[in-house]
């Protein structure tokens, strides 16, 4: 669970169609876990859950899809109006 | 393309020192960070701290302003936002903003990447719920969003320091689960005498000590047998403690067990490399100017070594001049006389760094953990499979490709690559140097296609 110290400069973005509120300063991982969403993607080979682990660029756990585009979601700035679903949808 | 004298790559401490040492000499250099502003992870957002974000991660995190600020009175050209993929050996660096792709030349390069957690694969640790306590950290930083109710496992300073953040924030970790072993003590006893000089840091440790006792949280010492329950999502993590399994309910666990270096960039030119033995990890050689085998590389701060912030920006100081007066911009005495007071500080930070490797060591099991544990998250390769691996005759990592796609994900290996070395070198009863790294190759982070085909027909 995550609590906001603050409220300031509310944007918004969207995850497989879900409205999810963010703010500036905010990744799209770390917007995805103050949302309460952990899980982001599934594992290539076991299919497993998996969601942000480093949150600083390296782990490549949090890979999502933006404009056709696999991104790291923890190094995305959270904007208005982007539009993120997963990377793997047939798994999940 | 764009030349410089000196590009530097990593704004942290050793980064941003080095850029304002090496513009006051008058040279013209380059700073690239992948971040959008400066600071590294250590001072990461703090142009954006607030005050209440600033009284919760400490006057640490607020002296990184007295490196920040500089940076924006230099004449150096800061790009921000930039993923540095490749170097060649002529000194291009190939660089991405935006998906879009540069190249620029530079006659010296500092490389000063810093450092990564170490991976602590224990069985569980792929679950989501489950993150460092350095990405708990970085949530509080950029975002000042508090983790409520996490369960922090592992042991060494950054753990407690962030337990005492999340005291201050309101929201104190639910236990904290301690791997260090008594016997730890004892060992790092014998270095205590060179601590001494950083008397003022070791209080402050204790301080944070005796700040976790009065917030009455649970606190688990001499813990092993770490297991992370649930299929989905973390649910309880288990372990051992005083011959008896102990359950804790939570839905967040932080694990951590110090830093390594990141050596993505130093691996992918073939610099020298060895292994660390109280570190347990490997770093690039390099010498007392942080000048690595490759005579126009050097390495300043924790990804040549992990030494802490302090000892990263006296790093910075004196590759900065390592450099200068290897490309004859400043003179051998400058140089000299330049980088003594920052040699002083960097003994004494060295003092208390071997103190703080003996106390804090990695435990066996994050060494050469059970077989059912994931190693390689990427590709979900288990201990057990890599050492089936080794039966089968292999002997390097560079093999376990071969055998099972291990470090063959996204991340390269960076976070499977030290602990597939250390099981290696102890099933096949090889040293870490024997059994060496995985080999990297460029570009060291994921590009499309169009960001290459960017580079060509702009005369770039």
């Amino acid at each position: 669970m995550l609590k906001r110290t603050s409220n300031n400069n509310p944007v918004s973005f969207t995850f497989e169609g879900e409205t999810i509120p963010a703010q500036s300063g905010d990744s799209v991982a770390s917007a995805m876990l103050a949302h309460g969403t952990q899980a982001l993607r599934v594992s290539t080979r076991r299919k497993a859950q998996r969601g942000p682990y480093c949150m600083m660029g390296a782990c490549y756990e949090c890979l999502v899809e933006i404009d056709g585009k696999t991104v790291q979601s923890c190094m995305t700035t959270a904007t208005d109006g982007l539009q993120v679903s997963r990377v793997n949808h047939e798994d999940v | 393309m764009k030349t410089y004298d000196l590009a530097i790559i990593g704004a942290g401490p050793a980064g941003m020192t080095a850029t304002t040492a090496a513009c006051a000499q008058g040279a013209s250099v380059c700073l690239l960070d992948e971040q959008q502003t400066p600071g590294g992870q250590i001072y990461r957002s703090l142009n954006h701290c607030d005050e209440q974000r600033g009284a919760i991660l400490g006057e640490d995190y607020l002296y990184g302003k007295t490196l920040i600020d500089p940076l924006s009175t230099i004449d150096a050209d800061q790009t921000f936002g930039a993923t540095v993929w490749r170097i060649d050996e002529n000194g291009h660096i190939y660089f991405s903003t935006h998906g879009q792709a540069h190249r620029i030349q530079a006659r010296h390069i500092i490389i000063a990447t810093g450092a990564l957690e170490r991976a602590s694969p224990v069985p569980g640790w792929t679950l989501p719920g489950v993150m460092t306590v350095g990405a708990a950290q970085i949530l509080i930083k950029s975002s000042g969003l508090i983790t409520e109710g996490a369960v922090l496992a592992g042991t060494g300073p950054l753990l407690y320091t962030v337990a005492v953040q999340l005291i201050s924030a309101g929201s104190p970790p639910t236990a904290i689960v301690d791997t260090q072993q008594p016997a730890n003590y004892v060992t790092a006893a014998k270095y205590l005498p060179s601590a001494l000089a950083r008397a003022a840091t070791l209080k402050k440790g204790l301080g944070y000590l005796a700040k976790i006792r009065s917030a009455g949280i649970p606190f688990y010492r001499a813990a092993g047998d770490l297991t992370i329950e649930g299929s989905t999502a973390a649910q309880a993590l288990s372990f051992s403690h005083k011959g008896h399994t102990v359950r804790l309910q939570t839905d967040n666990v932080l694990l951590h067990q110090g830093v390594i270096p990141n050596t993505q960039l130093t691996r992918s030119l073939r610099l020298k490399h060895e292994w660390n033995r109280a570190q347990r990890c490997f770093h690039p050689q390099t010498s007392d100017w942080g000048i690595s085998s490759q005579s126009n590389i050097s390495i300043a701060g924790d990804g040549g070594g992990i030494g802490g912030a302090i000892a990263a920006q006296a790093e910075g100081h004196v590759a900065a001049l390592g450099a200068l007066q290897s490309l004859s911009l400043i003179t051998t005495e400058q140089r000299d006389a330049g980088a003594q007071p920052h040699r002083q500080t960097l003994k004494k930070e060295a003092g208390l760094r071997r103190f703080l490797d003996a106390l804090y060591p990695v435990p066996e099991e994050v060494m050469r953990p059970s077989d059912h544990t994931i190693i390689c998250r990427c590709e979900d390769v288990t201990a057990g499979e890599i050492r089936s691996f080794v039966k089968a005759g292999c002997t390097g990592p560079n093999q376990t490709k071969a055998f099972g796609r291990c470090g063959m994900g996204p991340c390269q290996g960076r976070y499977c690559g030290t602990t597939v070395t250390e099981i290696l070198a102890a099933e096949n009863k090889l040293s870490h140097d024997a059994v060496g790294a995985y080999r990297v190759r460029a570009p060291i982070k994921p590009i499309t296609l169009g960001e290459l085909a960017s580079l060509t027909g702009t005369g770039d």
